[in-house]
C-alpha cells in the first residue's frame, strides 16, 4: 500500500467531484428548459427538443468529448477561457469536457423531467388554466414543482451515470480520477488490482451517498396521490 | 406530443395563435442566429470547403475505413450483449436465491460493478490480459472492451432479470410448486421464459448503451473502432470536424434503428399477450433498483 502515497488521489478524485458539481447543475438547467421545450404549445420548440434529445441520447459521450477538444478548441478556436498562463490548456479542456457533459446529461434529465409532469395530474393543469394562468404560468408554477419532487430517484440515477461518466474526460486529458488510474496500473505492475480495488472503492463512496440521500428525499418530497 | 394537444394549454385561440406564431417566429431567429455563428465559424475555418466533404463521397473512405470500424463497433456490442445476458441471468436468480449465502454476495457483485466507470472495467481488463494472459496485443484492447463491457452490462442486465422475475404474477410459481415441479424446474420451465420475452425491450435498448460505450475504447485503448476513425481521416485529410460529424451521424443512425427495434419488439410482444406480466422498462428498473442503476 506504501506507494499510494506518491500520488495524488484526493486531488484527482477532487478533479471528478468538481466536474460532476458543475456539470450536474449545468445538466438540471438545460434538461429542465429542453423538457419545458418539448412540452410547449410552440410547434417549433417541440419538434427542436425532440430533435435534439434524439440525436444527443444516441451519440457517444465520448465522440461529444473529443468533438469539444479537436472541434470547438483545436479547430475553431473556441477556447472558453481568457487565462493565457500556462495551466490555461486544463481550464480549458475541464470546461469542455463539462460542456460535453451538459450537452449529454441535459437530454437524460430532459426525458425524466417530462415523464414527472407526466404524473401530475390532469386536473391541476385544467385547474388553473381555470384561475386564468397561461402556459409559462401553469408550467412553473403549478407543474414544475410538483414533477421535480416526483423525478428525484430517476434524476438520482442521472446524476450517479454522470459521476461515473465524468472518467470519459480522460479522453482529452483532464487530469481526473481515471487517468490516474491508468498512470498507477502502469508504473506499479502487479500492484494493478490494488490499484483497481481502490479506485473502485473511490468511487462507491462517491455514488453511495449520493443514491442513498436522494433515495430517501424521493420518499419524503414525493407528493402522495 | 402530436395529436391531441397537451393538457397544460387549450387549443389556441386567435391570440394564442398571434402569440405562438411570434414565439415560433422569435425562437426561429434564435436558431437561425446560432445556426450562423456555426456557419461562419466553421467558414472561416475553410471547415466547410468541397476538400473536406469529398472524402466522404469517395468509396474507398466508406470501404476501408467506416465499415470496418462500424463492424469492430458491432462486433464489440454483439459480443457483450451475447455474453452478459447468461450472466446477467446467472446472477439475477442468484439475487433471488432463499440462501443468503448466494443472495448476498451476487447482490454485492452486482452493485459494486455498477457503481464502477466502464471506462475504468475497461483500463483494469486491459492490465489484466496484459499481465496474466498471453493475448496478442492486436486483439487485446477487443479483449479488454468486450470484458468491461460484460462486466457492467452482466451487473445491468442482472437487476432487469429480476426485475422481469419479479414482475410476474405469483400464482405462476404457486401453481407450478401445487404440480409439484421443483424450485429449479420451476425457473427454467414456467419463470424464465416468461421473464425473457417481458425483458426483450428493455435487452435490446440495452443494446444503445453497449454500442455507445465502445467509443470508450477507442480513446483509452486505441480499440480500433468506428470513433477511432477520426485519427486516421483527420491526419489523411486534415477534415476534423467533417469526420467527426458523419461518424456521429453514424452512430445515431445505428442506435436510433435499435430503438425503433426495441420499440416494435415491445409492441408486438403486448399484442401477442404471450407474458401474463407488461414489459419491463429500463427506466423502471432504474427507479426501483438501488443506487447505481442507469439509463446511461
Amino acid at each position: 500500500m506504501d506507494f499510494l502515497s506518491n500520488y495524488d488521489l484526493l486531488g484527482a478524485f477532487w478533479v471528478t467531484v468538481q466536474l460532476t458539481f458543475w456539470s450536474a447543475i449545468g445538466a438540471l438547467v438545460w434538461g429542465i428548459v429542453l423538457a419545458g421545450m418539448r412540452v410547449s404549445p410552440v410547434w417549433l420548440m417541440r419538434a427542436f427538443a425532440t430533435a435534439y434529445v434524439t440525436v444527443v441520447r444516441n451519440t457517444p459521450l465520448t465522440l461529444l468529448v473529443v468533438a469539444a477538444s479537436l472541434g470547438l478548441y483545436q479547430t475553431l478556436g473556441v477556447s472558453l477561457t481568457t487565462d493565457t498562463t500556462t495551466s490555461a490548456i486544463d481550464i480549458t479542456n475541464f470546461r469542455l469536457s463539462v460542456l460535453a457533459f451538459i450537452l449529454y446529461t441535459g437530454t437524460f434529465v430532459s426525458e425524466a423531467v417530462r415523464s414527472g409532469i407526466n404524473t401530475v395530474p390532469v386536473g391541476q393543469a385544467e385547474a388553473s388554466r381555470a384561475l386564468g394562468l397561461g402556459f409559462m404560468q401553469t408550467l412553473t408554477i403549478v407543474v414544475l414543482p410538483q414533477a421535480l419532487r416526483s423525478v428525484v430517484a430517476p434524476l438520482a440515477s442521472v446524476l450517479i451515470a454522470l459521476t461515473k461518466n465524468t472518467t470519459i474526460a480522460s479522453a482529452i486529458g483532464v487530469a481526473e480520477a481515471a487517468v490516474l488510474m491508468k498512470t498507477m496500473i502502469e508504473n506499479e505492475g502487479q500492484a494493478g488490482s490494488l490499484v483497481f480495488v481502490v479506485f473502485a472503492i473511490g468511487f462507491v463512496i462517491l455514488t453511495l451517498p449520493v443514491g442513498l440521500v436522494l433515495g430517501w428525499l424521493s420518499q419524503k418530497v414525493a407528493v402522495k396521490r | 406530443m402530436s395529436g391531441a394537444p397537451s393538457v397544460l394549454y387549450d387549443a389556441p385561440g386567435p391570440k394564442a395563435k398571434v402569440r405562438n406564431t411570434i414565439y415560433s417566429v422569435v425562437f426561429l431567429a434564435v436558431l437561425a442566429a446560432v445556426a450562423w455563428y456555426v456557419f461562419t465559424a466553421l467558414s472561416d475555418k475553410g471547415q466547410l470547403t468541397a476538400k473536406m466533404w469529398t472524402p466522404f463521397t469517395d468509396g474507398s473512405t466508406w470501404t476501408q475505413y467506416l465499415i470496418p470500424g462500424l463492424g469492430t463497433t458491432l462486433m464489440a456490442a454483439v459480443l457483450a450483449i451475447v455474453i452478459a445476458l447468461p450472466v446477467g441471468a446467472v446472477f439475477g436468480i442468484a439475487r433471488l436465491s432463499e440462501h443468503v449465502w448466494i443472495r448476498v454476495p451476487a447482490g454485492v457483485l452486482v452493485e459494486l460493478f455498477r457503481a464502477i466507470p466502464v471506462l475504468m472495467l475497461m483500463l483494469f481488463s486491459n492490465f489484466f490480459y496484459v499481465w496474466y494472459t498471453d493475448i496478442d496485443s492486436d486483439i487485446r484492447p477487443l479483449f479488454a472492451v468486450v470484458t468491461g463491457l460484460v462486466l457492467y452490462n452482466g451487473s445491468v442486465l442482472a437487476e432487469v432479470f429480476r426485475a422481469g422475475i419479479a414482475s410476474l404474477p405469483k400464482g405462476q410459481s404457486e401453481a407450478s410448486y401445487a404440480l409439484g415441479l421443483r424450485k429449479t424446474q420451476t425457473m427454467l420451465t414456467i419463470l424464465l421464459p416468461q421473464a425473457v420475452t417481458v425483458m426483450l425491450p428493455a435487452i435490446v435498448s440495452q443494446l444503445v448503451v453497449i454500442v455507445k460505450d465502445t467509443a470508450i475504447g477507442s480513446t483509452i485503448l486505441s480499440f480500433a473502432d468506428l470513433l477511432s476513425n477520426y485519427r486516421i481521416l483527420s491526419a489523411n485529410y486534415g477534415n476534423t470536424i467533417p469526420t467527426l460529424i458523419v461518424i456521429g451521424l453514424i452512430y445515431v443512425v445505428v442506435n436510433w434503428v435499435v430503438t425503433r427495434l426495441a420499440a416494435l419488439l415491445e409492441q408486438r410482444m403486448s399484442r401477442r399477450g404471450r407474458s401474463s406480466a407488461p414489459p419491463v422498462n429500463p427506466s423502471a428498473v432504474t427507479v426501483t433498483a438501488l443506487p447505481g442503476a442507469d439509463p446511461l
